[in-house]
């Protein structure tokens, strides 16, 4: 308190400078003041932090162990934010759950994670980086934006040469963007989500089966997985239905309309039987209320649109409306160990929902590796990760392709709706129930990658 | 391609009648007080989220009736016990004020509302299609959104050119002094027209939340534009606000709708590049992708050859 006290007068910056030079002697005493304060509240601090010590000694004598620290990048302010937070609640909640509450991993160490919030900006996402250099975090989840994954695997990949001991890893659990695990594949990425082609290639199979479709709409996000989607809607729709016409294929500035009117009256004067968009968060949510609000009725085949919000703000105008192609099975959930996740979850979070589950899925995998290898090297994590098979919650297979670090899981596409929906989303009733499933080996695609491996 | 015509100017206006709603709040703080008000779309952003708390007890009319007056109220608050006294320092003091207003704000509504899109639906009672044309549906409530922002403008229009109260407004917009000699009390003036400002942009918020959703980064898609449209305008002209909101509506609005573009230029001029060619993004650019970048286009041109804005005649 005498610190803070003595510290308040230099604030009337104007009243000293001012007067300056004449005042000048007067200002010492008042100097010596803050010196003495500050000396004593060292003092105290000192004797303090001595004391703190020796408690921490004693107690990590009988208890804890140094926790695994995993950073966790991925926007919590901002536009997207609803995306970020609802991600780092997944995380934090499986690592408790899982582990934890279990006595943690590695032998009785616990695992903690480290929010580092890059606003969804390549500029940020660089900053948050050399954070988590200097905080010693060695493995970083991240998913949201192929652009951000994109600069984050540049940035490690530089970084991991020029620091050969100190490398870090990128554990990929949204980001789609296909050269991620193709031309700009690097052996420090693992990707646990489907990228946008295997999706695609799954998405249009389904579209391709509705013969009432004769023309389909593309729109998206001005960005390279909204031009992913774009191209290869437009290649795989022909090459599998030559019929369908594109008769729109739009973009727009991400996170930067107000509203989708304009774009939803050419969607509609275009006369299409379907639309189909890569549009996530606040953008997903306007597209769609905007399509529904101008009356248009025709299906909508996404690839983020629920939770957080959407499924609620959209609700009964989205029914049997709004379709997407995911890699967490809906209702009805496969397992009761996944019911019980699911159920504990909402225990603690009544108001959100597990968005993501593959990101219990891709910590699982993490924490398996580090269990095979005993070690939280990303060096060893990374070659056990390589070609291990791993048996979700959910039963599903999955495998980890060692030659490019894409995950194979199986795909489902679900629509939205409050019949037979055990588990809801954003507590509204309506969530999503499983149509159309395609097995982990039939989502196998080829790949381009050529990978460089450190050597060790 | 005349439907794509008219529903764009539709379009247009209701895009345009709203940033008026926003502008108009904002330009009248400017020119009395000098101050731009940098939180002006954070105020937006808590009339929608007000308003959707509140219509879940009152409805959907009780939240438009009192989020507006919620919000209006810290304005006014916001104005007698925050920028009163840091305008003692100076314009700079006040525009990082009011900067760091709007981070305050966003924080404390994703503080208390959460990060998730809010499920803010418009009363059933305009759940119809006003009118259908070429197929196409106006909804009833869009039909709402225009009528209440010609509500305002002309309520506003009135009070500033007819009434007492205006002409004092007025007066002190120009000759504070001398108002206050006149025995008016011009710092509640002041504060009043802060918080009615306030509460424009909070109605703004209300009736855009339903249709534009409701999440924290609503104030940061808008913030920026309303800007625009006040600079356009030019700073302190209710009616060039009007005609900038409009401008900047339609022109976005028409953008979006035409289908032209770089190819289409290249191919009148029967030019053509291969898409290896270094610059194939600026050969394949065409209108639609750029839309939301022509207001800021348009205020650099403005700027360069009418600086006062559209209507503006004060010189900085």
């Amino acid at each position: 308190m005498t610190l803070i006290l003595g510290l308040r007068r230099p604030r009337s910056k104007h009243h000293l400078s001012k007067h300056h030079l004449s005042k000048h002697h007067q200002s010492k005493p008042h100097l010596n003041v803050v010196q003495a304060a500050a000396r004593q509240s060292l003092t105290r601090l000192a004797s303090l932090s001595i004391g703190a010590l020796v408690c921490a000694f004693s107690f990590s004598a009988a208890t804890a162990q140094e926790p695994v620290r995993l950073g966790f990048m991925d926007p919590l302010s901002g536009t997207f934010a609803s995306v970020g937070t609802s991600g780092l609640n997944v995380l934090e909640f499986a690592a408790d759950y899982f582990y934890n509450s279990k006595g943690g991993i590695l032998g009785g160490r616990m695992i903690e994670i480290v929010p580092l919030d890059n606003k969804q900006s390549p500029t940020e996402t660089q900053l948050q980086f050399r954070r988590a250099v200097s905080e010693e975090l060695r493995i970083i989840f991240q998913g949201n934006s192929s652009a951000v994954a994109n600069t984050l695997n540049q940035t490690i990949s530089k970084h991991n040469r020029r620091n050969a001991g100190q490398e870090v890893l990128q554990i990929n659990y949204a980001a789609v963007d296909p050269i991620l695990t193709n031309e700009e594949c690097s052996f420090w990425h693992f990707r646990f989500d489907a990228h946008a082609v295997m999706k695609l290639e799954v998405l249009t199979d389904f579209i391709a089966m509705n013969d009432e479709l004769s023309s389909v709409y593309i729109i998206g996000q001005d960005y390279s997985f909204g031009q992913v989607v774009a191209d290869n809607t437009i290649r795989l729709l022909g090459e599998k239905r030559g019929d369908i016409e594109i008769v729109g294929n739009e973009f727009h500035p991400i996170g930067q309309v107000k509203d989708f009117t304009p774009y939803v009256t050419k969607i509609a004067s275009s006369g299409a039987d379907a639309v189909v968009t890569g549009n996530f968060g606040a953008d997903m949510v306007s597209l769609a209320r905007s399509i529904i609000d101008s009356g248009l009725d025709v299906p909508i085949y996404t690839f983020y649109a629920a939770y957080d919000g959407i499924t609620a703000t959209l609700g009964a105008d989205g029914k049997d409306r709004i379709r997407l192609i995911h890699t967490d099975r809906a209702n009805p959930l496969a397992s009761d160990e996944r019911r019980d996740f699911y159920r504990a979850f909402k225990a603690k979070h009544p108001n959100s929902d597990i968005t993501q589950s593959r990101l219990a899925n891709a910590l699982m995998m993490v924490v398996q590796a580090m269990e095979q290898s005993q070690s939280t090297d990303p060096y060893d994590i990374a070659v056990q990760l390589e070609d291990m098979r791993f048996t979700s919650i959910a039963g599903d297979e999955l495998w980890m392709r060692g030659e490019d670090h894409q995950l194979f899981q199986p795909l489902y596409i679900s629509k939205q709706t409050d019949e037979g929906i055990e588990f809801d989303a954003d507590n509204s009733g309506f969530g999503l129930l499983t149509e159309y499933e395609v097995g982990t080996s039939e989502t196998i695609t080829e790949h381009s990658c050529r990978m460089r491996r450190p050597r060790r | 391609m005349f439907e794509v015509f008219v529903f764009a100017t539709l379009n247009g206006l209701v895009t345009g009648l709203l940033l008026f709603m926003l502008a108009s709040g904002l330009t009248l703080i400017f020119s009395m007080m000098g101050v731009l008000n940098f939180a002006h779309a954070s105020f937006y952003m808590l009339g929608a989220y007000f308003a959707y708390t509140l219509s879940a007890y009152l409805g959907f009319w009780g939240g438009l009736l009192f989020a507006p007056l919620i919000v209006g109220c810290i304005g006014a608050a916001v104005e007698r016990y925050g920028l009163r006294r840091v305008h003692q320092s100076g314009h700079v003091a006040e525009l990082v004020f009011t900067f760091g207003l709007a981070f305050l704000i966003e924080e404390a509504v994703q503080f208390f509302w959460g990060r998730d899109t809010k499920n803010y639906q418009s009363p059933e009672l305009f759940d119809f299609a006003l009118f259908t044309l070429f197929g196409q549906e106006f909804s009833a409530y869009r039909g709402f959104m225009i009528a209440i922002a010609c509500l305002i403008f002309g309520a506003l229009y009135f009070v500033l050119t007819r009434s007492r109260v205006g002409i004092i407004i007025q007066a002190s917009i120009n000759h504070p002094q001398t108002v206050a000699n006149l025995g008016h009390n011009v710092p509640l003036i002041f504060m009043c027209v802060f918080g009615v400002g306030t509460a424009l942009a909070g109605v703004a918020g209300v009736i855009a939340g339903p249709v534009l959703t409701t999440f924290p980064g609503m104030a940061t898609v808008l913030g920026s534009i309303v800007f625009v449209v006040v600079v356009i305008g030019g700073l302190g002209s209710l009616p060039g606000a009007l005609i900038a909101s409009l401008l900047v509506g339609l022109l976005q609005s028409y953008a979006i709708a035409a289908d032209v573009g770089m190819p289409e230029l290249l191919h009148l001029l029967g030019l053509s590049f291969d898409s290896s060619h270094p610059l194939n993004d600026l050969w394949t650019l065409n209108l639609p992708q750029i839309a939301p970048v022509l207001p800021y286009l348009l205020l650099v041109l403005v700027l360069i050859f009418k600086p006062t804005g559209l209507m503006g005649n004060r010189e900085q």
